[in-house]
């Protein structure tokens, strides 16, 4: 019982977060830039600060994951990181030689004003970066938002790189958010088969789930190249997968390109990727091909072999706002009963979502924005699940009340595949039907006394 | 829209002069929102006729970050917006944290938006530019005009002569410029020709003399603008010249601040010219 001591009884707390359900913005911020080629991420503030970052990511993906830092000493504080950044951006174009430099700002940069626009200039200005090589910045303090802004942060960064040329390339942006490597693989391969041309940023498949060769590449030949990115503002419309993760960048290239925008949940589940197959059908003017029909027959078939175990089952899910709506839904169209939703990150929006989604489901559901664990686990106790969906995080409480749970989200640092197997489209809504009955079905099988115990279910 | 950001040494009289000022463009029927970014919270006083603005800080802290528009800015003295930025309390927290939060915040919910017709957004900063924070608003994209209130002493000077240092740093690589000093006279021996001659020197002009005048004092008493106190009075008048030089003016320049040595002999040369 390690959470043995979180209370039953829910007291309102106003200035107390325990156990919260996000982390810092520049963890998203350096997801999204390992997303863009040859590109290594720089955190500009204390070296602690990247070492975290560095380590939670390496910790999900089971990769290396390079960046620098402004290593921000007392000095650096009080007179500003500007010298700092200065010899960093000279110091990495020298000695690494990326495309891309992508800088976050930190807390500490942040409070005492530091100007990524003005020191870029500036390293311009000296010469420090070489011709076609690119600067690109993001403020990322955490103490505003989660890492969820802080990866939209960096997306509308990379939207701020578009040119329009004048003349349209007939692609279609896609933002896919923050998911796997795997996912965005999935999006691309979904996109393929109803054969639309796309460009999709950032882009983090094979560059986080690539094969162990013997032989290390600081930036693997994968990700959205700059190139592509600025190509962006000249594409034919932007569909942005997920409002909190995507929405400022695709409204950003509406606005300064004139790049129409759709902002569609994330493909999590039957519905959503109904949708999202549709926006891509549409624009591209064509039936959907036999090939995806075959995926949603073969999602729908398994929904609708497997009903009675789905059926009522109550959930608990935490997890990022963009993923939580989604999977929501589809917990929802599944008859299953997600009582308990909790999101870390901030907005009214999400609250609205999720009682919109579940208001036909006949049972009283609790939802929390800027939520935290501890919370989750209160209403557990308050109102028993039959499975618990979220992050690694949520094992302890798994454990203590002895949850089937299923591991989903961002960090998953104990359990591995995430990297490998998409659960967006219609083959990852198989996916995670499969992880979902699979811990359903071993606890029947553990519970049930012997007169039940059945082989065929 | 032209954004204007007031420096200068604390107590020079900034809130006094840009509140003032600001009633001018009111009359001359524009439209101004003042940001008063000060943890007093005391810029917009005298257009909101007393301290009765809830700041964005304090918004933001008691009700979280969904905040609207309506929640901090209030209408005061001839149709003009009033914000007060606010801060923690003396020897706490971070006053500068508290302006980039503040702006960014007025950004996103569009105060600065077209559709609010404004013609002028007035930044009112606190004392110096000490710190990153206060120099928010001069970063690229915010001021693009910058007066810095002076009188023709010491320590006054210097600090003018330290925040064109910063409006340098920022013009290099932004759009912000240096509109011209505001001499708001102490009756310094004289402060006309030193003020003119340090501008000179600084590269701007000094965009008017405001006399010293105690129905300046008569007026905040009141909690009013000496043109909404007594329209009539000479430093009304006063006060509608400063708006006119600023609703008119075309200098706008990269200044050129001057080593320690040079403002010494300024003063000096000044001073023994008075003697």
């Amino acid at each position: 019982m390690l959470l043995r001591h979180t209370p039953k009884e829910i007291t309102e707390r106003s200035a107390l977060m325990i156990n919260p359900a996000k982390t810092c913005q520049p963890i998203g911020a350096m997801y999204a830039a390992l997303g863009i080629k040859g590109c290594l991420p720089h955190s500009h503030g204390s070296q602690g600060c990247c070492a975290y970052h560095r380590s939670t990511l390496t910790r999900h993906y089971k990769e290396p994951i390079s960046a620098a830092t402004s290593s921000f000493t007392e000095g650096a504080s009080v007179f500003g990181g500007q010298a700092n950044l200065l010899q960093a951006i000279d110091n990495i174009f020298t000695v690494y030689e990326p495309d891309v430099i992508a800088v976050h700002t930190t807390c500490l940069s942040e409070t005492i004003g530091d100007d990524l626009p003005q020191i870029f200039d500036k390293a311009m200005k000296e010469k420090k970066v070489p011709a076609g090589k690119t600067l690109i910045g993001a403020q990322t303090p955490s103490y505003v938002g989660s890492h969820v802004t802080g990866f939209s942060n960096m997306v509308k960064a990379m939207a701020a790189l578009a040119k329009p040329s004048g003349k349209k390339n007939g692609k279609i942006n896609i933002i896919p958010g923050w998911v796997e490597p795997s996912d965005m693989e999935e999006i691309k391969k979904i996109a393929a088969m109803i054969g639309v041309s796309i460009n999709m940023f950032p882009d983090t498949s094979g560059v986080l789930n690539g094969p162990l060769t013997g032989e290390y590449k600081m930036f693997p030949d994968a990700g959205a190249s700059i190139d592509d990115i600025k190509d962006s503002g000249n594409s034919i419309g932007t569909l942005a997968l997920g409002e909190w993760c995507s929405a400022d960048a695709a409204r950003l290239l509406d606005t300064k390109c004139k790049v129409p925008c759709s902002i569609l949940d994330m493909p999590f589940g039957l519905k959503a990727t109904d949708r999202f197959v549709d926006a891509l059908r549409t624009v591209a003017g064509t039936s959907v091909p036999d090939e995806v029909m075959m995926e949603r027959g073969k999602l729908v078939d398994m929904i609708s072999d497997m009903h009675q175990y789905f059926y009522g089952k109550k959930v608990a899910l935490v997890g990022d706002p963009d993923q939580v709506i989604a999977m929501t839904e589809f917990l929802v169209s599944i008859d299953m009963c997600p009582i308990h939703i909790v999101t870390g990150t901030p907005g009214k929006r999400f609250e609205e979502r999720i009682n919109e989604i579940t208001k036909d489901m006949g049972q009283k559901v609790n939802v929390r924005a800027k939520g935290d664990m501890f919370l989750l686990h209160q209403w557990i106790k308050n109102e028993p699940v039959d499975l618990i969906i979220g992050n690694s995080y949520c094992k302890y409480i798994a454990r203590d009340e002895d949850l089937p749970y299923v591991r989903w989200g961002f960090p998953i640092l104990d359990r591995q595949g995430h990297q490998h197997f998409p659960t967006v489209g219609y083959m990852g809504g198989l996916r995670l039907l499969e992880k979902i009955l699979g811990v359903l079905l071993d606890r029947k099988d553990r519970d049930d006394p012997e007169s039940k115990f059945e082989l065929v279910l | 829209m032209r954004k204007v950001a007031i420096y200068g040494k604390g107590g020079i009289g900034k809130s006094t002069t840009t509140q003032n000022t600001v009633a001018g463009l009111a009359e001359m029927g524009r439209k101004v929102m003042v940001v008063g970014c000060d943890p007093k919270a005391d810029s917009t006083r005298l257009l909101l006729g007393g301290m009765s603005q809830k700041s964005v800080l304090d918004t933001l802290r008691e009700e979280g970050e969904d905040v609207e528009l309506e929640n901090i800015r209030k209408l005061g003295y001839g149709g003009t917006w009033a914000v007060e930025s606010g801060g923690p309390e003396p020897g706490v927290g971070c006053a500068g944290r508290g302006i980039i939060t503040s702006i960014n915040m007025l950004e996103s919910l569009g105060a600065y938006e077209e559709k609010e017709g404004l013609d002028y957004a007035f930044y009112d900063v606190l004392g110096d530019v000490v710190c990153g924070g206060f120099a928010m608003p001069i970063r690229d994209g915010k001021a693009e005009e910058i007066y810095i209130v002076c009188s023709g002493e010491m320590m006054a000077m210097y600090a003018a002569n330290n925040i064109c240092k910063g409006i340098m740093k920022y013009a290099q690589s932004g759009s912000v410029r240096l509109g011209g000093l505001i001499c708001n006279s102490r009756n310094v021996d004289n402060e006309k020709e030193m003020i003119e001659e340090l501008a000179k020197k600084i590269g701007t002009q000094m965009i008017y003399f405001v006399p010293r005048d105690n129905d300046v004092q008569r007026a905040e008493i009141n909690r009013k603008t000496v043109i909404e106190w007594n329209p009539q009075a000479p430093q009304a008048d006063e006060y509608r010249g400063l708006a006119r030089a600023i609703d008119s003016n075309k200098m706008f320049v990269v200044p050129k601040p001057l080593a320690i040595e040079e403002l010494e002999q300024l003063l000096l040369d000044f001073g023994l010219l008075a003697a």
